[in-house]
């Protein structure tokens, strides 16, 4: 009956309501929720990398947290969502491994989390909750009936924020 | 210049596929001198997928699977990640430490030994692997210690996949088929270099200029 839409890695999608958008097993990458509770109008991006600026191929939107929030409100405010209204909630960006030395593969999910948090900032949209960093894998799940974000884990229990 | 995964003309690919088979041979063999049994392996697969397909390699991405990471020094820097599912992984241990394949408690608990035996399964398999590697290129590689982690299998693959985002928007992994008797046991292999490291590995190869 509901109408779940899965978001792969690299991806974003943004739905009216009825719907879950969901992505699974977020890791060092960066889920970014954002809704509308007013029109219920909910998105979803899965980012991989936290800013375009240092790379060169940029073909792809949502693999940055920069660019894909800029996509996914575009989406969004097309599916007839209002920017002011819109408020987020991010999960992922853990350091899935331990390594005694710090590189940049393993700082990669705090890096991601600190994007994502500085381009909402900028963008003037609240962080209304996080479920960011550890070292576990993630599952989320959006639903726009109550704009409740679902993070299940294997081994860390079942969050609702 | 970058390279594009998507981009690889036949003659590329079966560089990397040779790279993989000759790997993956020297692995079989180290593992059927640890194990003191015969170990064959099929002629292993070289794959470039999509990151939204990534998380499916192994099924769904949230599957339990385990994923050993060992950092690579030396001419290239990068990491190689071995991923085995759960199932697998048990069978390996059981292998291993001489245990009957029955022994099958649950999944996701691997005591202190089960851990250690599976890091000694990467290392086996990542120091042949790329000790062809070295040999072909002649290049200097030196992997380091692996560190071993059991979460979902699309959190497990994040890790490689974003070092390939750096590059472009595919991934290139090696599955490779092992057979130890009746017993048959996937294990994907991604050798994931450094932004830079590519091209030397590739130029050292004689692929590209």
């Amino acid at each position: 009956m509901e109408n779940i839409v899965k978001v792969g890695m690299a991806d974003l999608k943004a739905l009216c309501h009825p719907a879950v958008l969901t992505t699974l097993g977020l890791g060092s990458c960066v889920g970014i929720a954002l809704i509308d509770m007013r029109t219920k109008v909910i998105g979803l991006a899965h980012a991989m990398l936290p800013d375009s600026s240092q790379i060169n191929n940029k073909s792809n939107n949502a693999k940055f947290v920069d660019t894909a929030v800029d996509a996914l409100i575009i989406e969004m405010e097309r599916l007839g969502a209002v920017k002011s209204g819109i408020v987020a909630k991010i999960a992922g960006g853990a350091q899935m491994f331990s390594f005694s030395q710090a590189s940049d593969l393993m700082r990669i999910g705090y890096r991601n989390v600190i994007a994502a948090k500085d381009k909402l900032r900028q963008l003037g949209i609240p962080l209304v909750a996080e479920d960011t960093g550890g070292s576990y894998g993630r599952t989320i799940e959006l639903d726009s009936a109550t704009g409740i974000l679902l993070v299940k884990t294997i081994g860390h229990g079942i969050k609702r924020i | 210049m970058s390279l594009d995964f998507n981009k690889l003309d036949n003659f590329q690919i079966d560089v990397l596929k040779e790279i993989g088979n000759i790997g993956a041979g020297n692995a079989a063999t180290a593992l059927a001198k640890m194990l003191r049994r015969k170990v064959d392996m099929d002629v292993p697969k070289v794959k470039v997928l999509k990151f939204q397909e990534v998380s499916e390699i192994l099924g769904e991405a949230d599957i339990p699977v385990v994923g050993l990471l060992l950092r690579v020094m030396g001419d290239i820097k990068g990491s190689i990640m071995f991923i085995l599912e759960n199932e697998a992984a048990r069978i390996w241990v059981n292998i291993l430490m001489g245990k009957p394949q029955t022994e099958k408690k649950g999944y996701l608990n691997f005591d202190e030994i089960e851990v250690s035996a599976l890091k000694e399964i990467a290392n086996i398999l990542s120091g042949s692997y790329l000790s062809a590697l070295s040999s072909l290129t002649g290049l200097n590689i030196l992997p380091s210690v692996p560190e071993l982690a059991i979460d979902m299998a699309g959190a497990i693959l994040s890790v490689p996949a974003i070092e390939f985002g750096k590059l472009g928007d595919s991934v290139l992994y090696i599955e490779t088929e092992y057979l130890e008797g009746d017993t048959r046991v996937v294990g994907d292999f991604f050798l994931v270099p450094d932004f830079d490291s590519y091209d030397v590995l590739l130029k050292a190869l004689g692929v590209i200029n």
